[in-house]
């Protein structure tokens, strides 16, 4: 039971990492209409970032502002410079473009730092297991990534639903003419979107550099279920990303763990599933 | 999408004429290079049914290949050539019909990252499970052909096999271009509603179109492991799905032949990138940049 518990926490604890991707991806789409294969690649420079900077400065703590700065740097300039103008571009140039900016961030890593598998460690501090239940204990680290996204994940939807500039970007979701008839600036919510969800992407890279080695290509996989989460909850919808994360990170954490073959195809299976019962996403309006 | 007039198939026909000869001139490296081109060229012409004809951006593909090529594998040389084509052929398009009607319910970015999910999932299915042989890749044994081809006679062999695959199905394809299943997948392509309201089964046209094109890349896949008696689970890895769409685009979106165009000047690019630097995914990564922003009509429209 102890070991079920831990289990449940792993996957609430990848989930809400999946959130913090598939939400910036969601709201990109939903805002833009930019189809972003190269986001699961800021996830791993966001680990890369941790790993070079928490090995420079030999404080993990540091890592985690470098990772949110650095990716709205990182999304603001990849916005203007080059996003910004493929939005109305069909869906064939924009995967080719994005699958471009892969294949050159992942060059750039090599160039850079290596292609080597990295290990960060675990911030001292919480180098310690908290007891659950019946003898099995649980990483404290873990524990306090749980709390940094569940905090990340309130701070989003008390934004998007309390703030006018959230108004300004559920609105830009739903109906991007009508908010540029209203006269918001449209070119400024798109910037920080982007921005934003770059962050969130680099930041989740971060939290997970301890919990596992950083090596190339470590966001494809990451790629892959966090559209997988998009396709679940529903284009643009926060709340759909979030309970969609959550369920997908289960289903994938406790397949690995007890049906370590099916695993991948588990979670595509949920997806095929709610494309039968509800095509555009549980959470979507449409 | 337009076809070539037989004048442009003409001039297709003496390409293929000059790849026909080239036993009699060509180093055997330079025929190998030549069947890389031409199972490529089938790999991206099964996905322009989808991509240039359809409008439809699909990234399972390279999961079809896959399923053609470990057929391959799963039939382990006991048959000949005749029993394990159309064998990747059926299997390649059972699981397109199987994955269509899903996906399909989908449009727009959804049909993509659902195709996307589903492509990754048959991925997933060689690379975690021991079907196909693990995550390595796994020799294979080829099927046997009329008679047996000595290891000096194959690349020959296999270059005048790729060819005449090819042909056909280059063949095939124009004509089922030009009758109405072709013009309908055109009219969903400009306008699904429109096609809808005027009476078109859409729904069973895309579909249609979802599995021949998986098939056609199971073709694909099953010349891939016939030519190099090798298959691994990175032959279904959605990288190769966009390679595909790369050479669609590079070749031209808008033409029939455009991919066999893309198909062989990727394969040249490579070839000579590969003797400049070690640095692969720069090469590639420039010239996707350089095709997306400049090359918008692909080679088959450079002149208009």
């Amino acid at each position: 039971m102890g070991g079920f518990l831990v289990q449940i926490l792993n996957g609430l604890q990848y989930g809400l990492l999946l959130f913090l991707i598939s939400s910036g991806l969601t709201l990109i789409f939903g805002v833009m209409g930019v189809i972003n294969l190269a986001h699961g690649s800021l996830y791993m420079i966001g680990a890369y970032l941790t790993y070079v900077v928490a090995g420079a400065t030999g404080e993990f703590w540091l890592a985690l502002p470098a990772a949110v700065i650095g990716g709205l740097v990182l999304g603001a300039v990849l916005e203007r410079i080059l996003f910004q103008r493929f939005r109305h571009r069909d869906h064939l140039d924009q995967v080719l473009l994005t699958f471009a900016l892969i294949l050159l961030f992942e060059e750039a890593r090599a160039a850079l730092i290596d292609n080597q598998f990295h290990a960060v460690q675990v911030p001292p501090v919480l180098d310690f297991s908290v007891p659950v239940m019946g003898g099995f204990a649980y990483s404290a680290y873990r524990l306090v990534v749980l709390a940094i996204c569940l905090a990340v994940a309130a701070c989003m939807v008390a934004f998007v639903e309390r703030t006018r500039l959230g108004a300004s970007i559920r609105a830009a979701a739903e109906n991007p003419e009508m908010v540029d008839l209203l006269g918001i600036d449209a070119r400024l919510i798109h910037t920080l979107v982007f921005a934003a969800g770059t962050a969130l992407a680099m930041l989740a890279g971060a939290l997970a550099a301890p919990l596992q080695s950083v090596y190339p290509g470590m966001g494809d996989g990451f790629l892959i279920l966090s559209f997988i989460v998009v396709v679940i909850g529903g284009l643009g919808s926060i709340a759909g990303a979030f309970w969609a994360a959550l369920l997908v990170g289960l289903i994938d954490t406790l397949g690995k763990v007890y049906v370590p073959q099916l695993a991948g195809i588990a979670v595509c299976g949920l997806m095929a599933l709610v494309l039968l019962w509800r095509p555009t996403g549980l959470f979507s309006r449409a | 999408m337009t076809r070539l007039t037989p004048r442009g198939n003409l001039l297709l026909g003496l390409a293929a004429l000059v790849l026909a000869s080239m036993p009699f001139w060509a180093e055997p490296y330079h025929m190998q290079l030549a069947s890389i081109a031409l199972v490529a060229a089938m790999f991206a012409l099964s996905l322009q049914i989808l991509v240039g004809a359809a409008g439809l951006v699909s990234l399972a593909q390279a999961g079809f290949f896959g399923i053609g090529a470990y057929t391959v594998y799963l039939f382990g040389g006991r048959v000949s050539i005749f029993i394990s084509l159309p064998g990747s052929l059926f299997a390649a398009a059972v699981a397109a019909a199987a994955i269509g009607p899903l996906v399909l319910r989908t449009r727009g970015f959804y049909f993509l990252m659902a195709s996307l999910a589903f492509g990754q999932m048959l991925f997933f299915l060689f690379h975690d499970t021991s079907l196909g042989g693990g995550a390595d890749g796994v020799f294979i044994t080829r099927p046997t052909m009329i008679w047996p081809v000595s290891r000096s006679a194959r690349p020959a062999v296999f270059l005048l096999l790729n060819l005449a695959s090819l042909s056909l199905m280059y063949l095939g394809l124009w004509w089922l271009m030009g009758t109405m299943f072709g013009h309908a997948l055109a009219g969903i392509k400009i306008n699904e509603d429109r096609m809808r309201a005027l009476g078109h089964d859409v729904q069973r046209l895309k579909l249609a179109a979802f599995i021949l094109s998986g098939a056609l890349a199971g073709l694909a896949g099953h010349m891939a492991a016939v030519t190099d008696a090798f298959v691994s689970p990175e032959l279904l890895d959605w990288h190769h799905s966009a390679e595909a769409l790369l050479m669609i685009l590079l070749g031209g979106i808008g033409a029939l032949h455009g991919p066999i165009l893309g198909a062989f000047a990727l394969t040249l690019v490579r070839e000579i990138g590969q003797s400049v630097t070690e640095r692969q995914r720069l090469v590639e990564g420039v010239v996707i940049l350089a095709a997306v922003l400049l090359l918008r009509r692909g080679l088959a429209g450079w002149r208009r």
